[in-house]
């Protein structure tokens, strides 16, 4: 177990220094730091003279050490756009991206799970067959045109819900809010559900097909043979079997959410590190892109992490096997 | 000619192809796609990269059927007076080259590494497949996004509208080449130990043509399955990144792009610029995810 948590450790460093790797490059080679940073009438000497103490001579290993160190302290230098430092950029941009990721994943999955379970059981049942037609349209609607058709009924047409922004915000010691206000939940509602709808799709088909190859099982038969109620053989058995799986998708789901973010973000005009990021492409702001990669990059191993270690958790046989050997 | 059709004919995937209704449907959903696409210049009543072409007082014109609609733009028109039909046309005719394009290449790289991969082992074969594992825990999109803003940065602003096309395939192909690097290495893995491919090499045939002339015609099955599929996740790639302003530029709107247009107009009521290219995206994928699906059950022995 032990020697398990620290191959994957290992391997988890591994990835971020590599992605580190190619935000260094990114930062030092992909557009001059140095043009960045001075006016038009600097002279070749100033600009030498900055190159020096800015350690820009130094060779690439050291330049490279200096800024992997400098990242794990959360500074990432200046934004060349908004001529801030990036780390408070993106600490101001953080809570809005978690709360809408986070509660859409939730929506995903209280919505999705019982969906799943109903396609499963009721295979022939016209809703859910409905269902699974719908989860196909799902599936081939991107993301953004998802977002659009919800402002242009709920925002437009029938203007009940706002379509832009995050509403009204309450600061927590550093931490804005958008869940304690009426303004701030309304705000939420639409890309909380165009973010979580690719995921519901994805987690319902997900249980719906487990369901069905448990559902096949002896062990079924033979509760059901014990004269268990279907209720109880349904969830406490089938449903339970399936979670391994679940779980590892969530996981893996919760890194791509953050990355879809990026065009809910934009649809919406959500104040979060998306839309950050896409406006630093479109003016190729290094620091700014290059920081939220490892960041981004840090939260994905952090939940590949932990999803490997709830395995141990949820599926028994693992921790048999290990311990065996 | 005439033999070629009988073989057709008498074929398993035919015989399955003949049998399922949504398969026959979504094959001609697309082939209307690609036939309307392919021949733009044909039908589209305007051409709308010629601005000269083009009339700022029929700007913002409704559909034909809502009030206000002009015959002769039969869904509207947008901001710069450009005819919505034709948009359409021309703007499939791009989401589709960027489709088919970067699937080719994320094909041409993922097979090669993955034949290399799954003939040679070893510690080339760990090599190619660790960055395929680094690659595969970040999201397609993301990567595709950041090769595209590396790209900005190296290349010089006049040039960048040019080139965004090519960095758009370049950028959509890589994101995408590990899936058939996997699926083809397990494959050439199987195969290479199998008895003709030693007879093969006892004959004194090299690699290269063991790899090419035996091995890949064995498990291109699979990869016409996940090519099938890509093409999808391609078309909805190069539509969010043109949508994200990212991709292709407004002076040759792809699908992503019209609709990116469109969406500044959303508040205003005009509908019509997003929504029917919208409809004609989904449309193109829903069709092209359906024959996947077709064509995956069709060519798997297992579930016959």
């Amino acid at each position: 177990m032990l020697s398990f948590i620290l191959q994957r450790l290992l391997q988890s460093l591994l990835v971020i220094l590599v992605v580190a790797l190619i935000a260094f490059s990114l930062f030092r080679y992909v557009g001059d730091p140095i043009n960045a940073m001075v006016g038009q009438d600097t002279t070749l000497q100033q600009r030498e003279e900055l190159k020096e103490r800015l350690g820009l001579n130094d060779p690439f290993l050291v330049q490279y050490a200096r800024f992997v160190t400098n990242a794990a302290q959360g500074e990432f230098g200046m934004s060349y756009r908004h001529r801030r430092p990036v780390s408070e950029l993106l600490a101001e941009r953080l809570p809005a991206t978690l709360e809408l990721s986070i509660v859409s994943m939730i929506l995903a999955l209280v919505l999705g799970i019982p969906m799943g379970v109903y396609t499963a059981l009721k295979r022939r049942g016209a809703l859910a067959k409905s269902f699974m037609t719908l989860s196909l349209i799902g599936v081939s609607l991107p993301t953004f045109l998802i977002g659009i058709l919800l402002i242009l009924v709920f925002g437009v047409w029938l203007r009940w819900l706002p379509t832009f922004g995050r509403g009204e915000v309450v600061n927590l010691g550093g931490w804005t809010t958008g869940l304690l206000t009426k303004s701030g939940l309304q705000a939420l509602i639409l890309p909380a559900i165009t973010l979580a709808l690719f995921q519901m799709t994805l987690i319902m088909r997900l249980v719906r097909s487990e369901m069905l190859e448990v559902l096949r099982t002896d062990f079924i038969k033979f509760a059901h043979a014990r004269g268990l109620p279907n209720r109880l053989v349904h969830f406490r058995h089938a449903l339970k079997n399936t979670l391994v799986p679940v779980i590892t998708i969530t996981g893996l789901q919760l890194g791509s959410i953050i990355a879809f973010a990026i065009i809910t973000e934009s649809v919406f005009q959500w104040p979060g590190m998306g839309l950050l990021f896409i406006q630093a492409i479109s003016t190729v702001d290094i620091p700014v892109m290059a920081a939220y990669l490892c960041l981004v990059s840090f939260f994905f191993v952090a939940i590949n992490l932990v999803v490997d270690l709830l395995y141990f958790a949820v599926d028994p046989r693992l921790r048999v096997r290990r311990a065996g050997t | 000619m005439m033999a070629f059709l009988r073989t057709l004919d008498d074929s398993d995937v035919w015989h399955s192809f003949r049998r399922s209704p949504a398969a026959i449907l979504s094959a001609i959903v697309t082939l209307v796609l690609f036939l309307g696409a392919f021949c733009a210049p044909l039908i589209a009543p305007q051409n709308p990269f010629d601005l000269a072409g083009l009339d700022i007082m029929s700007a913002h014109l409704p559909p034909v059927w809502v009030e206000g609609g002009e015959a002769a733009f039969p869904l509207g028109t947008d901001d710069q007076g450009r005819d919505i039909f034709s948009a359409i046309l021309y703007g499939a005719r791009i989401s589709l080259l960027v489709g088919f394009a970067s699937v080719i290449l994320a094909v041409l790289i993922g097979v090669t590494l993955g034949l290399v991969s799954g003939y040679v082992g070893g510690r080339v074969d760990s090599a190619i497949m660790r960055v395929a594992d680094v690659q595969l825990s970040f999201p397609a999109i993301l990567i595709a996004l950041l090769i595209d803003g590396v790209a900005r940065g190296l290349l010089p602003r006049e040039a960048q509208e040019n080139m965004a096309i090519y960095v758009l395939i370049f950028a959509i192909g890589i994101s995408n080449w590990v899936q058939y690097a996997r699926t083809v290495r397990g494959a050439a893995m199987v195969e290479s130990r199998k008895e003709y491919v030693q007879a093969a090499r006892i004959i004194g045939i090299g690699p290269v043509a063991i790899l090419w002339r035996h091995i890949l015609p064995n498990v291109m099955g699979p990869v016409l399955v996940i090519a099938t599929i890509n093409l999808a996740i391609a078309i909805i790639t190069e539509a969010t990144l043109s949508f994200l302003g990212v991709g292709v530029p407004p002076t040759t709107p792809s699908l992503g792009t019209l609709i990116r247009i469109g969406n500044d107009y959303l508040f205003s009521g005009e509908w019509w610029i997003s929504i029917f290219p919208g409809i004609v995206l989904v449309l193109l994928v829903l069709a092209v995810n359906l024959l996947g699906d077709w064509l995956r059950d069709a060519l798997n022995p297992k579930l016959r």
